[in-house]
């Protein structure tokens, strides 16, 4: 199919639409939260152990509102879990960022922390969406996001303000992640419609802010931005997802994928 | 330098208008990341609405040997309580 | 129950004084961290807590093996949450260990290179979904019958801690039967799946309360001094008495074709577990003891760079708030 060709494609429905950017939202925090649960039973102490599973925890609830709500209002009698367990990779509408590998404890933390900034920015203007579904959610996980995000940015602080090798290790994990930080500001036909229906903020509109909040804790961390703004695209559209989702869905619906039909 | 996050001892209170309680100890490189451990470690059943965190190290305590001293001479002083004075019936609540 | 064999240290006491130690424990006195203490009771104390507190660490490494594959969003998240509270209740009693005089990464490092152990149950593996059930389900189940008693144990921030542990233990099993029931319920291949956890771990679970009573030397000491509550026969007998009805609920059989219900005794008949393979396992020959010492050596060591560097940079922290004073 040629670019023009795919241009030409039927514009979406506002319902359509409405469940593209539902999908955007669930599947980011169904694939965060899957990432953060990896490390359970593995983390560096218990007490950080302890911690990061309370954010998966929370990124897993959100999930089911946000998918239960994104399966309603498509209307084909589906649930959170068959939307969460039976799409292939094409379908999700993540960014690429949440699907990167957990890495060493730094990048971890450094992705929590690059996307806990945006999330927080984006649940404080859903609070208002015209949609008061949507503003219910968002009342409720943003007061979970503030908490993730003060527990990331001081753990990027202390450890990019740490040793010499912990400094290293979340320099290296913030060069490896800024390329995917980009997507979180694109803006498409979904978002245009998303925002004229009062539903939620053009992205684009969030950068300022996430660029002041961002440098702040990472000038405190003692870590130096990368320079180049290029932005790894593709998760948020689900043109072009990374290798890593494919593993990490193989994993998540393996059961419902082996015994269909079968109840848990 | 031994390289162990020191021991925090963490006081919680549960309700609006108790005193805090102890509830349990753990560990952190500095108070205000045990402040945040405790929330992940002992809310997680919405136990609390405020924390303190004290460095184990800088509580001190009463030696069990100075038991007697410290606490039988209160022991005596059953005026103290006010169980120790009947009030008649006719008087009412008091 | 958690902890397996725990040797009781003799004591070289002044007499006197132990007597007067252990007229407190039979007057159901608790023992609190400053209070003078048999070097014996001491030592057997972080003995136990220790491998109890080992166990619930090394505990979260057979479940969290199917969180990422867990069937549902709830499942996992409640499968997420339990795993969780293993790693709290690791954390309560390395905390409890703590106050008698040794450190988290003391206990930590003995656990590493082998010189502390832990319960043998988690060196079995979980190979279908269903033993998420029959973990919660035997395992927890097994684990609150000795840990209820222990609520009662002469170490005070012992048993504060397994008071707080237990309040949280009922969740465990609630779960796990839940997750085997639905199955038991479910397709063919899900009731397979439940039969199949259960032949396997039905009989590590009676390890789980250690040696029969008549080879188990060390308990009197430890009874004596009320950290060691109940025998092992009584709580495996027990376990056996409350778990056949819940079994036969499911519909599930015990792989024990001798099981049956002794009118006179009022109790069960079973059949023990192979004790060969039980010291097997504790003497690291168990199916997975390599891959569970593997990777809790892999997160020590992994995680030291983070240990280090956030205290690193709390020290800075901390003289550079000096320095402005
Ligand atoms: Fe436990
Ligand atoms: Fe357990
Ligand atoms: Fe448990």
């Amino acid at each position: 199919m040629t670019a023009a060709a795919a241009k030409a494609q039927p514009a979406l429905t506002q319902q359509e639409a409405f469940v593209q950017f539902l999908l955007r939202m669930g599947d980011n925090t169904l694939i965060l939260g899957h990432r953060v649960s990896e490390w359970c039973g593995h983390a560096p102490v218990l007490e950080e152990d302890i911690a990061l599973a309370n954010i998966a925890l929370d990124l897993i609830g959100q999930t089911q509102i946000w998918l239960g709500l994104a399966a309603d209002v498509q209307g084909e009698g589906k649930s959170a879990d068959d939307l969460a367990f039976l799409r292939d990779a094409w379908d999700f509408r993540n960014l690429l960022l949440v699907e990167m590998p957990n890495g060493d404890f730094g990048q971890t933390l450094m992705r929590q922390f690059l996307f806990d900034a945006w999330h927080g920015l984006m649940l404080e203007q859903l609070k208002s969406s015209s949609d008061e579904r949507v503003a219910a959610i968002a009342e409720k996980a943003s007061k979970e996001v503030a908490y993730h995000f003060e527990r990331s940015a001081e753990t990027v602080i202390s450890l990019g303000d740490g040793t010499e090798e912990s400094h290293n290790r979340m320099q290296a994990a913030l060069d490896y992640l800024w390329p995917y930080v980009g997507e979180m500001f694109l803006s498409d036909e979904i978002d245009a419609a998303m925002e004229q229906a009062g539903i939620a903020p053009d992205p684009t509109t969030l950068r300022d802010a996430y660029d002041t909040r961002v440098s702040d804790v990472l000038a405190e961390a003692t870590l130096t931005i990368p320079e180049s703004r290029f932005a790894q695209k593709g998760g948020r559209t689900g043109q072009m997802h990374t290798e890593h989702l494919g593993h990490l869905l193989t994993q998540m619906q393996w059961l419902q994928r082996a015994y269909p039909g079968a109840k848990w | 330098m031994k390289n162990e996050w020191p021991l925090w001892e963490v006081f919680i209170r549960g309700q609006h208008g108790m005193s805090h309680r102890h509830v349990g100890s753990l560990h952190a490189p500095d108070a205000e990341m045990a402040i945040k451990n405790a929330r992940d470690v002992y809310t997680r059943r919405n136990e609390g609405v405020s924390i303190w965190v004290v460095e184990a190290a800088a509580i001190t305590a009463s030696s069990p040997s100075d038991k007697g001293p410290l606490y039988e001479p209160s022991e005596s002083k059953v005026y103290r309580h006010p169980t120790f004075f009947d009030i008649p019936d006719e008087v009412g609540a008091m | 129950m958690y902890a397996q064999m725990i040797k009781s240290e003799a004591t070289q006491d002044d007499p006197e004084k132990l007597a007067a130690f252990q007229a407190r424990i039979d007057a159901g006195e608790k023992i609190e961290p400053k209070d003078w203490m048999p070097e014996g009771y001491r030592k057997t104390l972080i003995r136990q807590i220790g491998q109890h507190a080992h166990s619930e660490i090394v505990g979260q490494l057979p479940e969290g093996n199917w969180i990422t594959r867990a069937p549902t969003l709830e499942r996992k998240a409640i499968l997420l949450a339990k795993v969780q509270d293993e790693a709290g209740h690791g954390l309560y009693l390395y905390c409890a260990a703590e106050t008698l005089g040794i450190s988290r990464d003391e206990m930590t490092e003995m656990l590493l290179d082998g010189r502390m152990k832990y319960s043998s149950i988690f060196n079995y593996p979980t190979l279908n979904w269903a033993d998420i059930g029959a973990v919660g389900w035997l395992v927890d189940g097994a684990a609150i019958m000795n840990q209820v008693p222990l609520q009662r144990t002469s170490y005070g921030p012992y048993s504060r801690a397994m008071i707080r542990v237990c309040k949280e233990e009922s969740f465990h099993q609630r779960q796990g039967y839940d997750v085997i029931r639905r199955m038991a319920e479910g397709t063919p291949e899900q009731k397979k799946m439940a039969q199949d956890a259960l032949n396997r771990l039905w009989y590590p679970s009676l390890m789980m309360f250690g040696p029969s009573d008549k080879d188990s030397v060390h308990s009197a000491q430890s009874m004596k001094w009320k950290i060691k509550m109940n025998t092992n026969d009584e709580l495996r007998q027990k376990f056996v008495d409350q778990t056949v009805p819940q079994a036969e609920y499911l519909g599930l059989t015990i792989p024990d074709p001798d099981l049956k219900w002794n009118e006179e005794r009022g109790h069960y008949d079973f059949t023990d577990p192979d004790w060969n393979e039980f010291f097997d396992v504790i003497k690291g020959n168990g199916p997975c003891n390599a891959d569970r010492l593997a990777a809790r050596n892999k997160a020590w060591k992994d995680g030291q760079w983070v240990r280090d560097g956030m205290l690193a940079h709390a020290r800075k922290k901390a003289a550079r708030k000096h320095a402005a004073e």
